[in-house]
């Protein structure tokens, strides 16, 4: 396995976006002022002409990305996820889903872990969004390698994507020398039979670490990456809760519209079983450094773990 | 434009305000105030400026034309049945269930349509998108958007203007349809839109202003815009709600309303009125 290294999944992002770009000409990216953040300035300075900054209008950039991918481009067009998901809703909804258009929208500085920005600024309601759009692929990829790999399928995939980014330096825990990504199919990290804990994003190697530290407990649970929230992957979801007889979800997002009701659909419906939801608990967050913040509201490994061996417990 | 040319168009107009009016009729809602007044400018586009074909709609060098006004569209399924894109059958089960031909302009169902569109202010940035798309492939390739009055209301209406004048758009020819009526009134008393033309002057275009029922005024400009290199162009062009039938015109109820069956043959009878007129 490659050794562990820490970076921001927004980072990730703007790498994999280049190294793609070199094969495929009929990239374009696009932003709203906010290269230097989304790290699509990565890009901006490998291919100059084929970056374009909308400004701060993100219903504009939005727009520009559906008629450019009616043209046979393959825009990807990013800003925080608050704006480019919740200011461009409606754009997105319109002119890039409805017409099914091969636009891949990035979403960075999502969660609470934007940290001092605080709450105008930490998105928790971008996968809620996204997941409405008929059509959408909503990808929430949890390090490095996993995103170089999202962007790649995503751009393999013809229609639209969101990608979810985040703003904070995170370690690895994937290996690249075998990890496989596969669109709509989670990744059993850990197996075990006592619960089944199915994490997304930023938040799945604290939960890894979370179950790794409850082994000593006698806890044996599961835990499943799940990036892909959209097609959500339903096998995986209806085995673990026939092995395991209950599920814990956790994501860095409100814990309505998110992965944790992804789940539940699942389960209501083919295999109803006891869901927990961990996330952000329907309200906003506020400033503070991210790692502070992801502690107080439950969602580093500590606070994780304690959280899952009280639900197992009860 | 010779007199004959113009007597065409002018046939072909009224044949898509027929259109226009059948496939309200029979949706038995729509909107054919704003497919009326748009009418002459539609069917010059599609009649003589356009390089298009309906035999291969999504030719990648043809011209685009996005109707951002997209309520509008009564008025260019009826240019685009008359030009062959589809039977002009289509018309009649317009806003029907299953019908190919949806309220609002569906680029995936309707042979001919360049963008979905139909939320206001949405389809200038697509418009900008294909123009830019023209610049990066080096094709000189048009794009055409069509905008209502009350749409410049839409703050995503200016965020393009400033991204096609800063990205110097000049293969983009925006068109406004200024026939001074929407849905709660007469513009200027609903949002004060006006001086239109100084603010598109503001942001980098330039700007013709014509009469939009002048065949010969539409080609000049549209031409003018042609030359126009480094800015995008803006056609302000002025219009009658309703034109074409009486009752209508100018007549703010007759934005989103069909004609009962007395209105249709009415509206019919006078269209009909006026081809014979030009035929004979």
């Amino acid at each position: 396995m490659a050794e562990t290294k820490k970076i921001a999944t927004r980072e990730s992002f703007g790498m994999a976006l280049c190294e793609l770009a070199k094969e495929h000409p009929e990239i374009i990216v696009l932003d709203a002022d906010l290269a230097a953040a989304t790290k699509t300035e990565i890009f901006k300075k490998a291919y100059p002409d084929r970056f374009f900054d909308c400004g701060i209008s993100e219903g504009n950039m939005i727009g520009v990305a559906a008629g450019l991918a009616s043209c046979g481009k393959v825009p990807f067009a990013a800003s925080f996820a608050m704006f480019a998901t919740g200011r461009a809703y409606e754009q997105i909804r319109n002119s890039v889903g409805y017409p099914h258009l091969n636009v891949k929208i990035a979403g960075s500085h999502a969660g609470i872990s934007v940290g001092e920005d605080g709450a105008t600024h930490q998105c928790c309601e971008d996968l809620a969004l996204m997941r409405t759009i008929p059509g959408m692929v909503v990808l929430n990829p949890a390090d490095h390698y996993e995103m170089v790999e999202a962007v790649k399928a995503s751009y393999a995939y013809n229609g639209p994507v969101y990608i979810r980014l985040g703003r904070l330096a995170i370690e690895t825990f994937n290996d690249p020398e075998t990890y496989k990504f596969e669109i709509g199919k989670g990744i059993t990290l850990k197996d075990g039979s006592d619960v089944t804990v199915i994490a997304t994003g930023l938040v799945v190697n604290e939960a890894l670490k979370a179950v790794k530290a409850l082994e000593a407990k006698g806890i044996n649970a599961r835990l499943i990456n799940m990036h892909t929230i959209k097609p959500i992957d339903k096998d995986i979801i209806i085995k673990a809760a026939k092995e395991t007889g209950s599920i814990i979800t956790v994501e860095e997002h409100n814990v309505i519209g998110g992965l944790g009701e992804a789940v539940c659909s699942v389960t209501s419906e083919y295999c109803p079983v006891k869901v927990s939801r961990i996330g952000i608990q329907d309200v906003y967050g506020h400033s503070g450094p991210a790692l502070g913040l992801l502690a107080e509201f439950g969602l580093d490994a500590a606070g994780l773990e304690k959280s899952i061996e009280t639900i197992v417990k009860k | 434009m010779e007199n004959q040319e113009i007597l065409e168009m002018k046939k072909n107009a009224c044949k898509v305000r027929m259109y226009a009016i059948e496939g309200v009729f029979n949706a038995k809602s729509g909107h054919p105030g704003g497919s009326l007044s748009a009418a002459d400018i539609i069917t010059y586009l599609y009649f003589k400026e356009m390089n298009v074909d309906p035999k291969n709609p999504a030719d990648p060098d043809r011209d685009r034309f996005v109707l951002s006004k997209g309520h509008c569209c009564p008025g260019l399924y009826g240019a685009l049945a008359l030009k062959g894109y589809f039977p002009a059958d289509e018309i009649k089960s317009l806003r029907h269930i299953g019908a190919m031909l949806q309220g609002h302009p569906d680029m995936k169902g309707t042979p001919g349509v360049d963008m979905s569109s139909g939320s206001l202010g949405q389809g200038i940035s697509a418009a900008c998108g294909m123009a830019l798309a023209g610049k990066y492939d080096k094709k000189d390739y048009r794009v055409y958007a069509m905008l209502g009055d009350g749409e410049c209301e839409e703050g995503q209406v200016w965020e393009a203007a400033m991204f096609a004048s800063h990205n110097k758009l000049d293969n983009l020819c925006v068109i406004v349809d200024f026939n001074g009526l929407q849905i709660d009134g007469h513009v200027n008393d609903v949002a004060g839109l006006e001086p239109l033309d100084k603010k598109f002057e503001g942001f980098g275009f330039e700007v013709i202003k014509i009469d939009g029922h002048n065949y010969q005024e539409i080609e000049d400009a549209l031409n003018k815009a042609k030359t126009i290199k480094g800015r995008p162009t803006v056609i302000i062009a002025n219009t009658v709600k309703g034109k074409g039938v009486s009752y209508m015109e100018n007549a703010v109820g007759w934005h989103g309303k069909a004609p009962n069956a007395d209105e249709y043959k009415i509206a019919m009878d006078e269209l009909n009125a006026q081809l014979k007129a030009l035929e004979a």
